[in-house]
C-alpha cells in the first residue's frame, strides 16, 4: 500500500519563515529557509568567524613583548578567547551546512573576507589598548544588535562573545588610563596610536547607507538592525566624552558637538583609503593571510596524523568487538 | 531598547573595579589566606634562589608556548596551548613574588622577569630552545611537565606553606600538560609514516636535556623539607615517559645527556645560546622604559 503525504510545498514554508520573521522568533538550523538567506547568514557568520582569527594576529604580535607580566597574562588570555569566538562562530556556521575546513580554505585563499580593521599594523604596546578601546568598542556596536539576530545559533553565539568583548574593551581603556598616567614617553604611544586607530574603527561600519549593497535585504531579514551610518554616529558619540576623560585628542578637526541634532558631527571617512584596504592594498593584508596560511599549511601533516590515528584506532577497536 | 543594548558600552567610563576580566589574570590570588612570612631556620636566599629555578622554568617556557599562538595546526589547539602557557605564567608570577619576598629585597614579579640579565637566570636548559615543529613542542611538553608534575606533587608536602599552596595549585593544571602532550605525543608517534618520523625526532632533541631535570642542586640541599629532591623523581618521570613512548610506538632514546660547562649548567646561570634572544625580546618594552608604569 502505497501512502502519499504531500510535501508542504515551497509557498507555505516561505509563509512561514516570513512569518517567523515578522514575530521576531529565531530561525533555527532544521527550520526551512530561502537559499539567499541560507548563503547570506554563512557568508555573514564566516566572516565574523575569519575576523576573529585574523584578529589574533595583530595583538598576537605583542604578547611575547608584553611589558608587565600581568599585562601578558591579560593579553594571552584576550588572544585566547578570539580563538574561542573563531571557534564558536564556525560551529554556528556548521549548522547552516557549511564546513570548517573549507571555510578556511575560502580565507587563506583570499575568497573570503575578514575585518579590515586586522590590515593595520600594530606599532607599540599602546595599540594593544587602543584596539580594545576602539576596535573592540566598535566591534561591540556591531555586534550587540545581533544579539537579536534572527538565526538563533549566530544569535546566541553573539550574546556570549559581546560579554566577553566588553571585559577585552575595559581591559584596552584600563592600560591606557594607566599609561596616560606614566611618562611622557607612554602618552606619546597613546596618542600615536588612536592617531592610527580612530579613522579605521570609523571604517569598521562598512561603507555609507547610500552605498551599501547588502543593508536592505539584511534589514528586512531581521539579520541587520541598524543602518551603517547609524552605528557609526552611535561609536562617534561614545567615544567623544571615553577620549577627553582620557586625554587624548581625536584626529578630527570637525568634529564638534551639534546642539540641534543632538549628535557629533564628525568629518567624512578617507573611503577610497578604505576601498583600497579591501581590494587587499592594506598595509597587511597580504602578512596576515600569508601567517594564517602558513600555521594552516604547515598543520597539514599533525591534522593528517590525528585523522590516522582516529582510523586505526577504530578499526582497533572493531577488530576486538 | 537601543540604549540597552549600548549598556556594556556605557559602563566603561564607570569607575567601579570589576574583576571579571579575564582568566588568568592574576585578580583571583592562590595565595589568599596563607602566611607569606618566611619561616624561622629558613634560608632565605637559598629559599628565593629556589623559587627563581622553579619560576624561571614556568616563565621562559611559558614564553616558548606563547610563540605557537597564531601559528597551531588547529584553532582547538590554539586555545589549549594558550591555557597552558597562561597556567605557567601564573605559576611562575606567584613564584617570582615569592622570591622577592624571601630574599628582603621586596622585589616583585617584573624586577625580576624584566631586569634581570641572562646569567641570573635559574631556568634549566630544557626550556630554551625554539620549537621547530608540532612535534617538538608536544615532545617538549611532555618531558617538561611530567618532570614539574612529579616535582610539584613532593612539593605539596613542602614545609613552606606558599610553595605548598603554589603547588597544590599547579598539580590540577599541571596533570592537564601531561595528558594533553601525551594525547599528542601518541597520536603523531602513531599517527601516518611522516609523523611517526617527526615524533621520533623531536623526543631525540629533548632528550639529552633530560638529565639535567634531575641533577641535585646545592640550593635544594640547602633547604631540607622545603624543596623537593629531585634525583628521587627520575624512576617515577622516567615511567611515564617509557609509559607514553610505548603506546605510541616510539623509540626510547639511547642519547648522552648533554655535558655541562665547567660543571655548570642552567640552574647555575649558564645556558644555551637561545636564551638571550628569547630574553632580548621579552625585556625589550619593559627596559626601553624603565619609569614606566604599565
Amino acid at each position: 500500500m502505497t501512502m502519499s503525504l504531500d510535501a508542504p510545498d515551497e509557498t507555505m514554508l516561505q509563509q512561514h519563515f516570513d512569518s517567523t520573521i515578522a514575530h521576531e522568533h529565531r530561525v533555527e538550523p532544521r527550520d526551512w529557509m530561502p537559499d539567499g538567506y541560507r548563503k547570506t547568514m554563512i557568508r555573514q557568520i564566516a566572516q565574523h568567524a575569519h575576523s576573529e582569527i585574523i584578529g589574533m594576529q595583530p595583538e598576537g604580535n605583542w604578547i611575547t613583548r608584553a611589558p608587565s607580566l600581568r599585562r601578558k597574562a591579560v593579553l594571552l588570555a584576550k588572544v585566547q578567547d578570539e580563538a574561542g569566538h573563531g571557534m564558536y562562530l564556525y560551529s554556528a556556521a556548521e549548522t547552516l551546512g557549511a564546513d570548517r575546513a573549507d571555510l578556511t580554505d575560502k580565507l587563506v585563499h583570499g575568497q573570503q573576507k575578514y575585518s579590515s580593521i586586522f590590515n593595520y599594523p600594530t606599532l607599540s604596546y599602546a595599540d594593544v589598548g587602543v584596539i580594545g578601546w576602539l576596535v573592540d568598542g566598535a566591534a561591540i556596536c556591531n555586534q550587540v544588535p545581533l544579539c537579536r539576530s534572527s538565526y538563533g545559533p549566530y544569535g546566541r553565539a553573539m550574546i556570549r562573545i559581546c560579554k566577553e568583548e566588553s571585559f577585552h574593551q575595559r581591559q584596552g581603556y584600563e592600560l591606557l588610563m594607566t599609561m596616560m598616567a606614566g611618562t611622557d614617553a607612554q602618552r606619546a604611544m597613546v596618542q600615536g596610536a588612536v592617531d592610527r586607530f580612530w579613522w579605521p574603527s570609523l571604517m569598521m561600519f562598512g561603507p555609507p547607507d547610500d552605498a551599501s549593497v547588502n543593508t536592505e535585504q539584511s534589514m528586512a531579514w531581521g539579520i541587520k538592525r541598524h543602518t551603517n551610518d547609524e552605528l557609526r554616529q552611535r561609536f562617534v558619540d561614545m567615544s567623544v566624552p571615553q577620549a577627553e576623560k582620557l586625554g587624548v585628542r581625536l584626529p578630527d578637526p570637525e568634529l564638534a558637538w551639534n546642539d540641534a541634532r543632538q549628535h557629533y558631527d564628525f568629518g567624512s571617512v578617507d573611503w577610497d583609503e578604505l576601498s583600497a584596504v579591501i581590494k587587499g592594498n592594506g598595509p597587511c593584508n597580504a602578512q596576515r593571510v600569508a601567517h594564517r596560511k602558513a600555521a594552516h599549511d604547515e598543520g597539514a601533516w599533525v591534522r593528517d596524523a590525528a585523522t590516522a590515528y582516529a582510523a586505526k584506532t577504530s578499526r582497533r577497536l572493531e577488530a576486538k568487538t | 531598547m537601543i540604549e540597552d543594548e549600548f549598556g556594556a558600552y556605557h559602563a566603561l567610563t564607570e569607575s567601579e573595579d570589576d574583576h571579571r576580566w579575564a582568566f588568568g589574570t592574576g585578580f583571583t590570588d592562590a595565595l589568599e589566606g596563607v602566611d607569606t612570612g618566611v619561616a624561622e631556620g629558613i634560608d632565605g636566599d637559598a629559599l628565593a634562589a629556589y623559587c627563581l629555578m622553579l619560576g624561571d622554568d614556568a616563565l621562559i617556557y611559558s614564553h616558548r608556548l606563547q610563540q605557537w599562538i597564531t601559528r597551531a595546526p588547529e584553532l582547538e589547539e590554539e586555545t589549549a596551548l594558550g591555557n597552558i602557557a597562561l597556567d605557567l605564567l601564573g605559576q611562575a608570577r606567584m613564584l617570582l613574588a615569592r622570591a622577592g619576598r624571601a630574599d628582603g629585597t621586596g622585589r616583585d614579579e617584573d624586577r625580576f622577569a624584566f631586569f634581570r640579565d641572562e646569567h641570573e637566570f635559574r631556568n634549566v636548559r630544557l626550556v630554551e630552545r625554539l620549537d621547530q615543529d608540532f612535534a617538538e613542542l608536544v615532545a617538549r611538553l611532555l618531558i617538561f611537565s611530567a618532570f614539574r608534575l612529579a616535582l610539584f606533587d613532593g612539593l605539596r608536602a613542602s614545609t613552606d606553606p606558599v610553595l605548598s599552596a603554589i603547588a597544590e595549585k599547579g598539580v590540577k593544571e599541571l596533570t592537564y600538560h601531561r595528558d594533553y602532550a601525551a594525547s599528542w605525543v601518541v597520536r603523531l608517534g602513531d599517527g601516518t609514516e611522516l609523523s611517526h618520523r617527526r615524533m621520533q625526532a623531536a623526543i631525540e632533541v629533548n632528550w639529552p636535556l633530560l638529565d639535567e631535570l634531575f641533577t641535585p642542586h646545592a640550593v635544594e640541599a640547602a633547604l631540607a623539607g622545603v624543596a623537593v629532591e629531585v634525583g628521587t623523581l627520575r624512576a617515577e618521570v622516567e615511567a611515564v615517559l617509557d609509559t607514553v613512548l610505548a603506546t605510541a610506538s616510539l623509540d626510547r632514546p639511547d642519547l648522552a645527556p648533554m655535558a655541562k660547562l665547567r660543571g655548570l649548567a642552567g640552574r647555575d646561570g649558564v645556558h644555551t645560546e637561545a636564551l638571550g634572544m628569547l630574553l632580548a625580546e621579552l625585556q625589550s618594552v619593559a627596559r626601553a622604559h624603565p619609569d614606566a608604569t604599565w
